[in-house]
């Protein structure tokens, strides 16, 4: 899932400064679950915001809309009412949300309310950790299942820096050295040959370095006739 | 017997001439740091450089935290061309460590690639991706390992794997355990690994009760044993405590099989090499 934080809310409230008619859009998707971008999230930010209005005489008129995912453009066109007369939009979902937001209202203002971190999984409850990079290249079946483009600080490939000790990274004694815990998975696993294999340098093209990515599946692609009747059926 | 100079905060040439010429008698080639502890200093390009230039034979150290692949090939070639002949390949401390803790770092290859790339660059005159080098560096490969770091039993295995990387000599983080060096030794000969690098140890002459404490608690992969700290707090002259200590240390080390050489890293304290290698009874230097 996508994990996000919130922002703080002078940040937000010096944001939307200058507008009346303000929109906060949640997502019912990884930021519900993560606790920043739900319906009850939604709730509590229209709140602060009246709340901040009414203290300065601001004026805002808030509304609150939370769709199932604010990613997918079949979700956000349901807003369509909604955003007519705003002014400007606090997304609350994650940045890929707010983008799709900005692509289907272009004319709106779309203001982030969230600080979108990273693709991880709950840990515990309320502990969230980053647990995937996105290199576009997986090599969890050499890293006995654990992801040292991320979990480690340097990325390295080729096992622990001198930094590591009793488990720990060098940078944080609470954050667990990745390396570590391969060593300790391999172990287990009965593969600690993988750790005494050169790991060569990375391809970075299907990673971030090699641009804005995009992933077509053929199969799905709909062609241009198919696309009338679909938009015929809608 | 390598030592270190550690380029100054500071575009004057002179700190590093000064350095050089006052070790360059009391060592055979001298560690030039590459923005150690991630706090911006002179570069280790231009420190090797006026290190030539006087004399001393530099080893210049390279990080993989600030450069990519395209940089650390390039600066390999330039440093080449000007008579640089030592390369020490590292992945550098993390950038929070320093004075530039809201730093992008690079990483894109680590040191153990960085080592296997060198030594492409030199043995094959290709460099990554094939592309033919008309001619290629003159390099000798250091690499570096912690006996120190975790897991232990890991440590050989990675030393192993910086071996046939490349590595022409392997510099060990500073040695205060000895009975833990041993041990790392001792697997390191098993493995045969002693008859393929030269595995030089580090040392770290200690100043002061408080830098003793201080590379215990705060210097991550480094263990300071209790009776390392008892002796320097006992002291009546810490300093030189210190240096005694450190020869104790080098005539030990000396005599452990497959130690091929020592390391002093006097941080802030090198005017202090030549006493410690003079009492380690290991001056004069012979001839390169």
């Amino acid at each position: 899932m996508i994990v996000a934080d919130k922002k703080p809310l002078s940040e937000l409230f010096e944001n939307v400064e200058g507008c009346k008619r303000i929109l906060v859009a949640g997502c019912k998707s990884c930021v519900a679950i993560c606790l920043v971008g739900g319906e009850k999230e939604v709730g509590l930010l229209a709140e602060s915001l009246r709340l901040f209005s009414d203290l300065n005489s601001k004026g805002w008129e808030v509304s609150e809309y939370t769709v199932e995912r604010q990613c997918e453009k079949e979700w956000v066109r349901e807003m369509h009412q909604s955003v007519q007369d705003i002014d400007a939009v606090v997304s609350i979902a994650c940045g890929v949300g707010a983008q799709t937001m900005q692509e289907l209202y272009p004319d709106k203002r779309i203001l982030p309310g969230l600080n979108t971190s990273n693709m991880g999984a709950p840990d515990e409850q309320g502990i969230f950790l980053e647990k995937c990079g996105g290199c576009g290249d997986c090599i969890l079946h050499l890293t006995g299942g654990i992801c040292p483009i991320v979990r480690c600080a340097k990325s390295l490939l080729n096992g622990p820096c001198g930094g590591s000790q009793n488990g720990k990274c060098e940078i944080d004694p609470e954050t667990p050295c990745a390396w570590e815990q391969i060593y300790d998975s391999l172990k287990r696993l009965g593969r600690l040959d993988l750790m005494e294999k050169i790991i060569p340098p990375k391809n970075w093209i299907p990673s971030r370095s090699g641009g804005p990515r995009k992933i077509v599946r053929p199969e799905a692609v709909l062609t241009p006739e198919e696309k009338e009747t679909k938009e015929g059926i809608n | 017997m390598t030592a270190e100079i550690g380029p100054p905060k500071s575009a004057n040439p002179e700190i590093v001439r000064r350095y050089a010429r006052l070790l360059r008698e009391h060592g055979d080639a001298f560690n030039v740091t590459d923005n150690q502890t991630a706090i911006v200093r002179m570069s280790s390009f231009a420190s090797a450089l006026i290190c030539l230039q006087e004399g001393a034979e530099p080893i210049m150290q390279m990080t993989c935290r600030d450069r990519n692949r395209i940089a650390l090939q390039s600066d390999l070639l330039g440093a080449s061309a000007l008579g640089v002949r030592n390369v020490l390949c590292l992945s550098g401390d993390h950038q929070t460590f320093g004075n530039q803790r809201e730093a992008k770092n690079v990483y894109d290859i680590d040191s153990t690639q960085e080592l296997q790339m060198f030594k492409m660059m030199r043995d094959e005159r290709r460099i990554l991706g094939d592309d033919e080098l008309e001619e290629g560096p003159k390099m000798f490969l250091g690499a570096v390992e912690n006996p120190f770091a975790d897991p232990f039993e890991f440590r050989v295995a990675r030393l192993a794997k910086k071996v046939s990387a490349g590595a022409d000599f392997v510099q060990t983080q500073a040695v205060f355990d000895m009975e833990r060096f041993e041990r790392w030794m001792s697997a390191a000969r098993d493995r045969g690994l002693d008859r393929k690098v030269h595995i030089i140890a580090g040392v770290v002459p200690l100043k002061s009760l408080g830098a003793a404490n201080y590379m215990k608690k705060k210097v991550p992969g480094m263990i300071v044993p209790d009776h390392i700290i008892e002796r320097m707090r006992k002291a009546t002259d810490a300093k030189s405590e210190g240096i005694r200590i450190c020869v104790e240390q080098i005539e030990h080390l000396m005599t452990i099989k497959g130690v091929h050489g020592v390391h002093i890293m006097a941080v802030n304290w090198e005017e202090k090499v030549p006493e410690i290698v003079e009492k380690a009874n290991l001056h004069p230097r012979p001839p390169p």
